[in-house]
């Protein structure tokens, strides 16, 4: 399964500011309401996170030690 | 042996508490759940009762007037939320938010003084759990006023990568500036300066650690 951003569309306020950051076009408005595309071109920028005046997607990392 | 008498069992609160003592406890014991992004507790509001994480991952926060936020706790499982409170009555002192799914356990503030009367030991763990609180709120302080940020996200990097259980937390940039004290801005640049530097790599959503020691000497 292609990771993705995570959303919370109860918080997003339909500025579109994410879909216009997003260099891979994994983002849309349906609805006025962010929807994320799967794409396997997401290459985890996190700008769309970090344009969102909402808090409402996260780009979440998991931290493992190399060889453990 | 029940999922509730399981946990009290390995927990630090009821750490040599009998099994018949235990089970009495577990009775007074209420199962919640919450899914990603939920908000478990709400600071400033009255405090119900004394919870703990049974599975996932549990963020506590203060946030500022303008909306900032800092980071004070990620709880994994066996850890206790909002003990100040059910203690001492007051509101909640910090907002909870669950990480992922989480399963907590929760004991009504009346019934946590019905235990501590009738099992004085739990007293004493208590004791215990909240001088270790009291330790790393110091060490919070102290990372704060004194270390710089890249030290701070260091510091963030190996105790985050520390949990082999499974239940280690997914974090944002937005996460980890909270817990450092800084704006995300400074959180991706810090990132970028480790990956140059060869003590990370950044592998899509992974942060994979490359370098420990020189971590470790930044989070000195």
């Amino acid at each position: 399964m292609v990771q993705m951003p995570l959303v919370w569309p109860e918080k997003c306020n339909g500025c579109g500011l994410c879909v216009g950051v997003c260099p891979n076009n994994a983002l849309v408005l349906k609805g006025n309401i962010i929807t994320v595309v799967e794409t396997d071109t997401c290459d985890w920028c996190t700008v769309c996170e970090a344009v969102c005046p909402t808090r409402a997607i996260a780009c979440p990392y998991e931290i493992v030690v190399e060889g453990e | 042996m029940g999922d509730e008498m399981e946990f009290l069992r390995t927990n630090p609160y009821f750490s040599g508490i009998a099994l018949p003592e235990l089970d009495s406890i577990s009775k007074l014991m209420f199962k919640r759940t919450a899914g990603r992004g939920e908000t478990i507790l709400l600071e400033d509001e009255p405090a119900e009762a004394l919870f703990f994480v049974a599975s996932g991952v549990v963020k506590v926060f203060k946030t500022s007037a303008d909306g900032k936020e800092q980071i004070l706790y990620l709880l994994r499982p066996g850890e206790s939320l909002n003990d100040a409170p059910a203690f001492d009555g007051g509101p909640n002192p910090a907002s909870a938010q669950a990480l992922g799914p989480v399963v907590l356990y929760g004991i009504k503030r009346g019934d946590l003084e019905v235990i501590l009367r009738e099992h004085p030991k739990v007293a004493l763990n208590v004791t215990r759990v909240l001088s270790q609180r009291v330790r790393h709120l110091m060490s919070l302080v102290e990372d704060l006023s004194f270390k710089h940020v890249m030290g701070r996200l260091a510091k963030i990097l190996l105790e985050q990568s520390g949990d082999k259980t499974g239940n280690r937390p997914w974090l944002t940039q937005q996460d980890m500036a909270a817990m450092a004290g800084t704006a995300r801005e400074m959180i991706g640049r810090s990132l970028k300066a480790l990956e140059d530097d060869g003590a990370i790599r950044l592998e899509g959503r992974r942060i994979v650690i490359t370098d420990k020691k020189a971590l470790e000497e930044l989070a000195r």
